[in-house]
């Protein structure tokens, strides 16, 4: 406490509407995929091109029965029986819908409530990610944080990262608040990129969007693509999180969680 | 060991609270309070969707190229009824469309009449709550050229749509708003790729919505009741998923 005593205020670690994005933004993100899970347990073929549907080919698909549960990508079928397709609900019951109840949104089958648990998250999450995305440009939290040096993008320097993280070194000692290359790159794909994929190709499934917008939905070629895209993307933001939580453990989780809550100070460097 | 133990009731407890957030989220999504506050949503969507387009907007068309080789049948695959039955025997000669309810002159018309009547030829993508998508070629008469003829009185706000099938022992129905009965693609089809609509995808007639998921587009359609509200129909909330499943009135995501 005698710290903050200290007659400059430190700049923080992470500033408030950092804070508060991340954690709504993560929240969301948790609901939606559930929910998405419950939806997709629906129909779980996914396909490419405009349509699609039972008689047409999937590129993945879920099988289910009463005795296997598999899950189908091109050729490659890998059996989930327990898991995918074919599970135990909490009264040991055999179920198969394809994702099982603990990973959707109602835990049973519900489509309806799926959606609306899913069409109420996706509003905060996008009205949110759009406030954070412009708010970071301009607090500068884009470019102090996040912009990638000229140097940065050499390959010896993109190389040196990758040996650094797989030696788990991640950061130049008391400097946990500069980001690495990698890092950067991560959180620049994730969030101008793959979040807003999420969006638009959530909104090209919709069929009053496809008359609104058209080319929405031939930018991605297809209702069918989009969907396969949505479902493609939820699986890459399940890796990140997974990289996330990784590099979180490695790198002190209680600390680094506390900081994400309360801001942290910066250390090093003044505020840019 | 102290520390195994310390691990797996970290574990358990984990385990434990995600169960806890899973029922959490059960109970809620269970009590009717907090589905109105998540409806709140679909409202959003409606009134961002209509006030993006020039309400008039066409959802897209496509070309013979783009057809699904075969056009999914789902819901009702047969109304199964013996009248149905008895009318499907004789192509449907007998059928007829009731146009009742608040319009200035109720009046019915045969399959011929709306055959007669000038035709709209669409090859649309019709999109399933479920996911999937089909591209099948509809022909049919524009419903505002029914409603020209019934005339509508200034109280009439939906079309209820009434069908020969029954889920579950409930007849069909669904519901629109004028916006969608006067657009342009809004038609009762009768043809699907060219040939009579077969009876798994709703013949003889189905109502074609463009610009809502399938469970909007009514088929085996007998009847367009033109009401100040949907509060008297079925369950009251505008059709037959509407009440059962609690799917949502307008389907335009």
């Amino acid at each position: 406490m005698k710290m903050t005593e200290t007659p400059k205020r430190k700049p923080l670690r992470h500033r408030l509407t950092t804070r508060l994005w991340h954690w709504i933004n993560a929240l969301c993100l948790l609901v939606l995929i559930m929910s998405g899970l419950t939806i997709f347990n629906a129909h779980p073929r996914l396909y490419w091109g405009e349509y699609g549907a039972n008689g047409d080919y999937a590129w993945a698909a879920v099988g289910s029965s009463q005795t296997l549960g598999y899950v189908r990508i091109g050729e490659t079928k890998i059996e989930t029986t327990g898991f995918i397709g074919n599970w135990r609900d909490n009264d040991g019951k055999i179920q198969t819908w394809a994702f099982p109840g603990w990973a959707t949104i109602p835990s049973y089958y519900s489509l309806a409530e799926g959606r609306r648990w899913h069409f109420f998250f996706a509003w905060i999450f996008s009205v949110g990610l759009g406030f954070f995305m412009i708010r970071s440009l301009f607090n500068r939290h884009v470019q102090r944080d996040l912009h990638i040096t000229r140097a940065e993008w050499r390959p010896s320097h993109i190389w040196r990262d990758i040996k650094n993280h797989m030696r788990l070194r991640f950061h130049a000692p008391g400097a946990v608040s500069i980001y690495n290359i990698l890092q950067k790159l991560s959180y620049i794909g994730v969030i101008f990129v793959l979040l807003p994929l999420m969006i638009f190709s959530g909104l090209a499934m919709s069929p009053a969007m496809d008359a609104n917008w058209p080319w929405l939905t031939d930018l991605f070629g297809g209702r069918q693509s989009a969907r396969s895209i949505h479902f493609i993307g939820m699986f890459l933001l399940v890796l990140f999180f997974i990289v996330h939580m990784l590099a979180l453990l490695f790198a002190g989780p209680i600390k680094q969680t506390w900081e994400m809550i309360i801001g942290g100070e910066r250390e090093g460097g003044s505020n840019a | 060991m102290r520390k195994l133990l310390t691990r797996r009731s970290l574990i358990t407890s984990a385990a434990l609270g995600a169960g806890s957030l899973l029922s959490g989220c059960d109970a809620l999504s269970r009590s009717p309070a907090f589905q109105n506050i998540l409806g709140s949503a679909e409202d959003a969507n409606f009134l961002v969707q209509r006030a993006l387009g020039d309400r008039m907007e066409l959802a897209s068309e496509y070309t013979i190229a783009d057809l699904s080789p075969k056009f999914r049948a789902n819901g009702t695959r047969d109304p199964g009824t013996s009248d149905y039955t008895a009318s499907a025997a004789q192509g449907f000669a007998d059928w007829q469309l009731r146009l009742t309810g608040l319009f200035a002159r109720p009046q019915n018309f045969s399959l011929s009449a709306l055959q007669s009547m000038p035709q709209r030829t669409q090859i649309t993508r019709h999109d399933c709550v479920e996911g999937w998508s089909a591209i099948g070629q509809w022909t049919g008469a524009p419903l505002k050229l029914l409603l020209d003829l019934a005339q509508l009185q200034d109280k009439a706000k939906f079309l209820v749509f009434h069908c020969a099938d029954k889920l579950g022992g409930r007849p069909y129905y669904e519901s629109i708003d004028l916006l969608d009965a006067f657009h342009p693609q809004t038609i009762m089809a009768h043809r699907l790729n060219g040939e009579a609509i077969p009876i798994g995808n709703g013949a003889p007639l189905r109502l074609r919505v463009e610009r809502q998921l399938g469970y909007k587009h009514a088929k085996y359609v007998t009847g367009i009741e033109a009401v100040a509200t949907l509060d008297h129909i079925g369950s009251g909330k505008g059709g037959y998923w509407e009440d059962v499943a609690n799917y949502e009135w307008y389907a335009g995501i």
